[in-house]
């Protein structure tokens, strides 16, 4: 299975994720945003960091580079493409999945473990997972997830929240919301669910010795779910 | 010629650093503030001299990148 890591300038994730993928099976190439073609891939991730510096709005000019057009594309073709952090703010800032992310309710930068609540699991992601409560850790500042009522109502209809945040029993409340996230979303698909943006960091939980292994759950799955 | 936008955040979008200024502000003494919001202000110098050509081109600018139209409105403030 061949995968492809976009590195923007400022992305600070991008060996993590490169490192996650090939433990699991992945043949993974990294991709400099400059360049025009995507290789031939079944799954595109744009990972975290800080594209950019931040500058206007989190992930809003890594949106209009040249790599991006070709993600796109292969995205409204079908192909998977999953945003992680400040990929999930790149994701928004192209329109392919809807809303958009703010500054942290409480203007803090967060970084800490958190739980998440996957129980969306018709979708080339999820499907096979067989546990529903996962901790995964998120370090952003811009991670509050907000759309229009219109949009979510859509957005709910369409079965497109892909995880939220919960505490370690999976109860979604807002006690258990870290950054101000509208009812709780930590990720969303777009309508088709081949593009998938989230705020936590599966990358960062493939290591019992470093921080846990729930991650190594879901890239195992995945892998085999693409197979 | 010089066109000025100004972006600012939609009537329903949370915004907590308006939040924190306004919270300084009255701690500073200003008593009388009903809500602070803020924005952004971009000064663009276009290669264009028909100020009405020119304010088409920077809305063009402020749909595609200089605002996020799910959350932002921006306004054409001056051109000279």
């Amino acid at each position: 299975m061949k995968s492809s890591v976009i590195t923007f300038p400022g992305s600070n994730c991008d060996r993590d994720m490169d490192v996650a993928l090939k433990k699991f099976g992945f043949k993974n190439k990294m991709v400099w945003h400059d360049e025009k073609e995507l290789p031939k891939s079944d799954l595109v991730i744009l990972p975290g960091g800080f594209s950019y510096g931040d500058y206007l709005r989190c992930g809003s000019v890594a949106a209009k580079s040249k790599i991006m057009e070709s993600v796109i594309t292969f995205a409204k073709s079908g192909g998977l493409v999953m945003g992680i952090c400040n990929g999930f703010q790149i994701l928004v800032e192209t329109g392919l999945v809807p809303g958009v992310l703010l500054r942290n309710k409480y203007l803090e930068f967060i970084c800490k473990n958190i739980f998440v609540k996957i129980d969306n699991k018709d979708n080339p992601y999820f499907k096979n997972l067989d546990k529903e409560v996962f901790e995964f850790h998120i370090a952003h500042n811009e991670g509050n997830y907000f759309c229009t009522s219109d949009q979510l109502k859509e957005i709910e209809d369409n079965n497109q929240v892909a995880i939220y945040y919960c505490n370690n029993d999976g109860k979604t409340e807002e006690i258990f919301n870290p950054n101000g996230s509208l009812n709780n979303i930590a990720g969303i698909f777009n309508k088709e669910k081949n593009v998938l943006g989230m705020m936590p960091h599966p990358e960062r939980m493939i290591d019992k010795s470093l921080s846990g292994d729930d991650g190594s759950l879901f890239f195992k799955n995945l892998i085999n779910n693409i197979k | 010629m010089k066109v000025s936008a100004i972006i600012t955040l939609k009537k329903d979008v949370l915004d907590p650093q308006g939040k924190v200024i306004h919270q300084t502000l009255d701690g500073m003494g200003f008593k009388n503030i009903n809500e602070v919001r803020q924005g952004k202000y971009f000064e663009i110098n276009v290669k264009e001299n028909d100020p009405s050509k020119a304010k088409v081109i920077v809305e063009d600018m402020c749909k595609k990148l200089l605002a996020n139209l799910v959350i932002e409105n921006y306004k054409i403030i001056e051109t000279q």
